[in-house]
């Protein structure tokens, strides 16, 4: 993600140029954000103050929210602003208000006030988030001055936490602290601010005041005030680096620090992920969040699933790369250590093991492993956050929740043991007792290959205590009398448990890769199908249909069109969505997130919609829904539904892109062509129109000097060149009708041998230096053609062969028919065609090109052949002589299966 | 030589006009010129003995200009002025009452030749010349004989109309519906009429391929070679 940055430290680097060109090119609005260290420095007053400058420069400023908490100096910098009125809903019973996102985007300010930038929005509104609000208010265009505190900046919140033992629910992604334009850090001594605290100038809510009272001690207030100044000095940093990219400015950056920090399922490792953040922007360089996936992962629980991709998503948001490798071998640590060596890794950072002794004696510590192996990387070893309740960002899309309870593997495993017990009996009746532990194992054993490891647990429970109350004596009782059963009872129930562990496990194993190979058979089919659906549509509906089809869901596909985004395509393909859907889908396609059902955004529409994505950006949005009530998706299937989109966008993308090209190619000839058309049109038209005037000219100014014969020379130039525009001009316009789709054959049965006739009467001028042979078949069918095409088709080879073939030379024209077709050729004495030239010699202005002389031809003729000759569903081809010089060109005709039957008419 | 002859020239291209009055001139014609259809109508008035339409006027259509005039005057012979490419503007005109088209660009030993054709074709209707000959061809249209250098050709019935009526209307372009209606009531397929001109040029064409005698205008119809 972050190579770019390193690999041309003097050209700019294309991610910097970009980051420029976002902020100087596109209209978004620009984010102020006022910084302080904690409530009471007095940031909602300096932006006000702002406010008031910028609206006496002449700017439109509005209050979109603002909280004066009733302090009368911040209330009269208000005076002059116009305020939205926020907007009120119900909810439980009570009025909420909240800022009215719609109403200031219809107001359309130049800039607006929206205090408190981490407040979370009452249930029922659009975005849960004030910062998404924001964003909002930017993507069209509206400047926006907002306020916040340092410990409210996602990746300060544990050392905020670890410093002030409070921890604050509402956080913003750095991602929005590091892309505001401009951050003001409104700074005053701890001092200054417990004075300001003492004197009531603070707002404390009622209920939080004791909290508050620690939290604004000295110590922490110098801790938080130096984060917020260190936290600003950073960012002015990546600011004034990327401004040096982006400029091809050397100088003294990225040393080519790389960090990759190790997850796990533990839910500290969102702390381990904040941290690498924290020590990625000090260090410059990039980071990577890597999940090994190793055997243990087939038997996490659905929770720890969620908490390891909910931790990979926390990466992203902070800017992080998110990788997840399959493990290759029983050892993590090689994994990490290979991948860190792949990608130049140097410093891996890892959360301190909280496991046994014993269990790492058992299992190895990826920690020590770690460092032992790791050389010349640096590795952190991090304890990871210790507060309790860690809030983890929820995913934007809610999965369903765990399995019910299921009681029928446990009624099942009963009967089992039940059975065993009968057997048992039989077994100790003819055998005796000694066998009878078998009998239930066996019992066990099927019970945990067929349902798992807990009703195989409660199997041998069960197994033992029957065994007990059955067989060891005292029978009918649960104590055991004999030392001897002890020991044999004891064994038993350590063997039942280890063998239904063992077995569950292979059970569930099996299981997984079953499920993995069906996911992964499904998934190369679909891979297969897109691969064959050659255009847009086919494409569409592959991905609907499969999708659906795994799913089980219905499914509609948006893709951009005219600035908007539209259905292309769906399963059912006659569904179709209502405005709060549509709502949803623009949603997300605008914000690149996932909006409606499930989500945080827009939770009324009907389906949920998320946005499809290649690794260049966006391709549109996918809009899911079934009838089942409850969450749309399991873990799985979401997780399938991920994979689907992936390689949805991809084969989306690849057909637009062999369209660019398509297109690209069409511009590039249509390019050619006018070209061609220009200096063809410029030499064409205007060599004979030289000659014309010229000569006519003469003939008035020069009269009188001239001989009879000389007139007579000029005058026939005249006539001559006149004729030979009117040609031309003839064939533009026969071209023009072919490229405007104007022509429209007439078919009828016709005798080729009348239009060679009629033809050769029309070319006695073009032809009277040469000699025309005819070699015209007896027994020529009718064929369905359009006379006077044909005949101007004709006419243009003749021409063409007259051009060609020099004077006094001889020209056949053969007709001859076989068994489905007539053919009828033109063949001359020429030249011939250069074998390089054949197949363009029909291309539009295509001109064989001579070393002597420029023909006078215009490169239309041929062309207006084929035009006519395809029009009337016949064939043109050219080719070269094999007896001697000169070129063939051939016209096939189809003959109609019906023949006019005449003789009756007679 | 009895008084000269008035055609009416109506074309709205002023070098047109020009260049048909100095030629017509030149042949020793009288001309009457109209720039467009309502000065075209009023000079109808003074009878001209034949009229050079061009079919793109300013503000008649003029195939309407056309109808108008042989409503009017159902003798006088017309030329049409057409651009090449307008086979079906051509028909039309034809059937409407054109005796024959010029195709723009032209010359004006072709105008004439044609012009030429259309007064004979007026004055055989009063008094038909009983033996037309052409080259190497005579038709007897009295005795009912066709001479090829003076040997007699055989026609069946059919053929002899066919070349009957290509005689009477010599060296004027006929269109293929003109001559179905001639020959058959009820045919209106153009395929049978080409049968019968192969049949006919087969008899009386030295070179079948080439014909000299019945000429094929593409799309429009027939037209025999005018007499000698």
């Amino acid at each position: 993600m972050a190579d770019q940055r390193r690999n041309s430290e003097h050209r700019p680097s294309p991610e910097a140029l970009l980051e420029a060109a976002r902020r100087e090119d596109r209209r978004v609005g620009k984010l102020r954000i006022f910084v302080g260290a904690a409530p009471g420095v007095g940031k909602t007053y300096e932006m006000l103050q702002q406010a008031q400058a910028r609206k006496k420069d002449g700017y439109d400023v509005v209050a979109g929210i603002v909280e004066t908490h009733g302090r009368r100096e911040t209330e009269a910098l208000l005076t002059g602003l116009e305020v939205i009125s926020r907007k009120s809903t119900p909810y439980k019973g009570q009025i909420l208000t909240e800022m009215d996102l719609d109403a200031i985007i219809e107001r359309h300010p130049q800039i607006v006030l929206v205090d408190e930038l981490a407040h979370t929005n009452a249930e029922g509104s659009r975005h849960p988030k004030r910062y998404l609000d924001v964003e909002e208010l930017m993507s069209h265009g509206i400047d926006v001055y907002t306020t916040v505190n340092v410990q409210h900046i996602e990746s300060l919140n544990d050392v905020v936490a670890q410093i002030t033992h409070v921890r604050v629910r509402e956080t913003v992604p750095d991602a929005v602290f590091d892309r505001a334009d401009a951050v003001e850090l409104v700074d005053l001594t701890p001092d200054d601010l417990i004075e300001r605290l003492k004197e009531g100038k603070v707002y404390v809510p009622k209920q939080a005041e004791r909290a508050l009272q620690h939290f604004f001690s000295p110590a922490n207030l110098t801790a938080l005030r130096e984060l917020a100044l260190r936290r600003t000095a950073e960012r002015v940093d990546e600011q004034l680096l990327s401004e040096m990219q982006a400029h091809a400015i050397e100088g003294p950056w990225a040393a080519g620090e790389r960090i990759v920090v190790c997850i796990s399922e533990d839910p500290r490792c969102a702390s381990l992920v904040r941290y690498s953040k924290r020590l990625a922007d000090r260090l410059h360089g990039p980071w990577t969040a890597l999940y090994i996936e190793g055997r243990r992962a087939v038997q996490l629980s659905e929770e720890d699933r969620d908490r390891i991709a909910d931790t990979l998503r926390l990466a992203e948001a902070l800017g992080g790369e998110a990788v997840t490798l399959p493990a290759s071998n029983r050892n993590i640590a090689e994994d990490v250590i290979g991948y860190a060596r792949a990608y130049n890794v140097t410093q891996i950072i890892i959360g301190k093991s909280t496991r046994s002794r014993w269990f790492e004696m058992v299992h190895g510590s990826v920690v020590h492993d770690l460092v032992r192996r790791s050389g010349n990387i640096s590795v952190h070893v991090i304890s990871g956050d210790q507060l309790p309740g860690q809030p983890i960002p929820k995913k934007t899309v809610r999965a369903s929740e765990n399995e019910v309870f299921d009681p029928l593997p446990y009624l099942l495993a009963f009967a089992a043991v039940g059975i065993a017990l009968g057997a048992a009996e039989l077994v100790n009746y003819w055998i005796g007792v000694e066998n009878v532990d078998l009998v239930f194992l066996t019992a066990v054993v099927a019970v945990a290959v067929r349902f798992g490891l807990w009703p195989s647990l409660f199997a041998s429970l069960a197994s033992a205590l029957a065994y007990n109350f059955f067989f060891l004596p005292p029978i009918y009782t649960l104590t055991i009398a004999d030392p001897h059963n002890i020991a044999a009872f004891a064994l038993f129930t350590i063997v039942a448990l280890i063998v239904s562990n063992v077995a569950a496990r292979s059970r569930m194993q099996t299981v997984a890769a079953q499920s993995r190979v069906r996911a992964v058979d499904a998934l190369y089919a679909f891979s297969r199908k897109l691969a064959g659906a050659g255009t847009l549509d086919d494409v569409l509906w592959a991905t609907a249909y499969q999708t659906a089809l795994m799913l089980q869901v219905r499914v509609v596909l948006l893709l951009p069109s005219n600035g908007s985004i539209q259905v292309k395509s769906g399963y059912p393909p006659e569904d179709t969505l209502d405005e709060a859907d549509l709502a949803a889908a623009r949603w997300t396609w605008a914000n690149d997130r996932a909006a409606g059902r499930g989500s945080d955004t827009l939770p009324g529409a009907k389906r949920l919609f998320l946005p499809m994505h290649t690794g260049r950006g966006a391709i549109g949005v996918v809009g899911i829904d079934s009838d089942k009530p409850g969450p749309l998706l399991t873990p799985d299937q979401r997780r399938l539904l991920d994979a689907l989109m992936d390689q949805g966008a991809l084969a989306i993308e690849r057909v637009r892109l062999v369209e660019d090209m398509d297109r690209v190619e069409r511009t590039a000839e249509t390019e050619r062509l006018r070209a061609a058309l220009l200096t063809s049109i410029s030499h064409d038209l205007k060599t004979p129109l030289a000659s014309v005037l010229g000569s006519a000219g003469t003939l008035r100014d020069l009269a009188g000097k001239l001989t009879d014969a000389e007139k007579v020379e000029l005058l026939a130039t005249i006539i001559d060149e006149s004729e030979r525009l009117n040609r031309f001009i003839a064939n533009l316009l026969d071209m023009t009708k072919l490229e405007s789709g104007a022509v429209a054959p007439k078919l009828a049965p016709h005798d080729l041998s009348e239009i060679v006739g009629a033809t050769l009467r029309r070319a006695t001028k073009i032809l009277q230096s040469h000699a025309v042979l005819l070699d015209l078949a007896a027994d020529m069918p009718m064929v369905r053609i359009d006379a006077v095409l044909f005949e101007q088709a004709l006419f243009n080879l003749l021409d063409n062969a007259a051009k060609y073939a020099g004077a006094g030379t001889t020209i056949l024209i053969r007709t001859w028919r076989d068994v489905h077709s007539v053919s009828l050729q033109v063949i001359d004495e020429g030249e011939g065609i250069p074998p390089v030239e054949l197949e363009h010699i029909f291309d539009k202005f295509y001109r064989v090109q001579k070393m002597d002389q420029v023909r006078a031809g215009t490169g239309l003729g041929l062309a207006i052949s084929r035009g006519f000759i395809e029009a009337m569903h016949g064939k043109i081809e050219a080719a070269n002589r094999r007896d001697r010089n000169g070129a063939v060109f051939t016209i096939t005709l189809l003959i109609p299966q019906e023949q006019p039957h005449l003789d009756a008419v007679a | 030589m009895s008084a000269p002859l008035n055609v009416l020239v109506i074309d709205d291209e002023p070098p047109i006009r020009k260049l048909l009055r100095m030629g017509l001139n030149a042949q020793g014609y009288q001309t009457l010129e109209a720039p467009n259809g309502k000065t075209a109508l009023e000079l109808l008035g003074k009878s001209p003995d034949l009229i050079i339409l061009d079919l793109g006027l300013p503000d008649i259509q003029g195939l309407d200009l056309l109808r108008t005039i042989r409503a009017r005057n159902e003798r006088v012979p017309i030329v049409v002025l057409s651009s090449r490419g307008d086979e079906a503007g051509k028909v039309q005109a034809l059937d409407l009452g054109a005796d024959d088209y010029l195709t723009k660009p032209f010359g004006m030993d072709e105008l004439l030749a044609r012009m030429r054709a259309a007064l004979r074709h007026q004055l055989q209707t009063h008094g038909e010349r009983p033996v037309f000959k052409s080259g190497d061809l005579s038709v007897d249209l009295v005795r009912r004989i066709v001479k090829v250098r003076d040997k007699e050709v055989k026609l069946s019935p059919k053929e002899y109309e066919l070349l009957r009526i290509l005689v009477q209307h010599a060296g004027k372009v006929l269109t293929h519906k003109f001559l179905l209606g001639e020959l058959w009531d009820d045919l209106t397929d153009a395929q049978y009429l080409r049968v019968y001109v192969r049949q006919v040029r087969q008899k009386i064409e030295s070179d079948p391929e080439r014909p000299e005698y019945i000429l094929t205008e593409t799309g429009i119809g027939y037209r025999l070679r005018a007499s000698d």
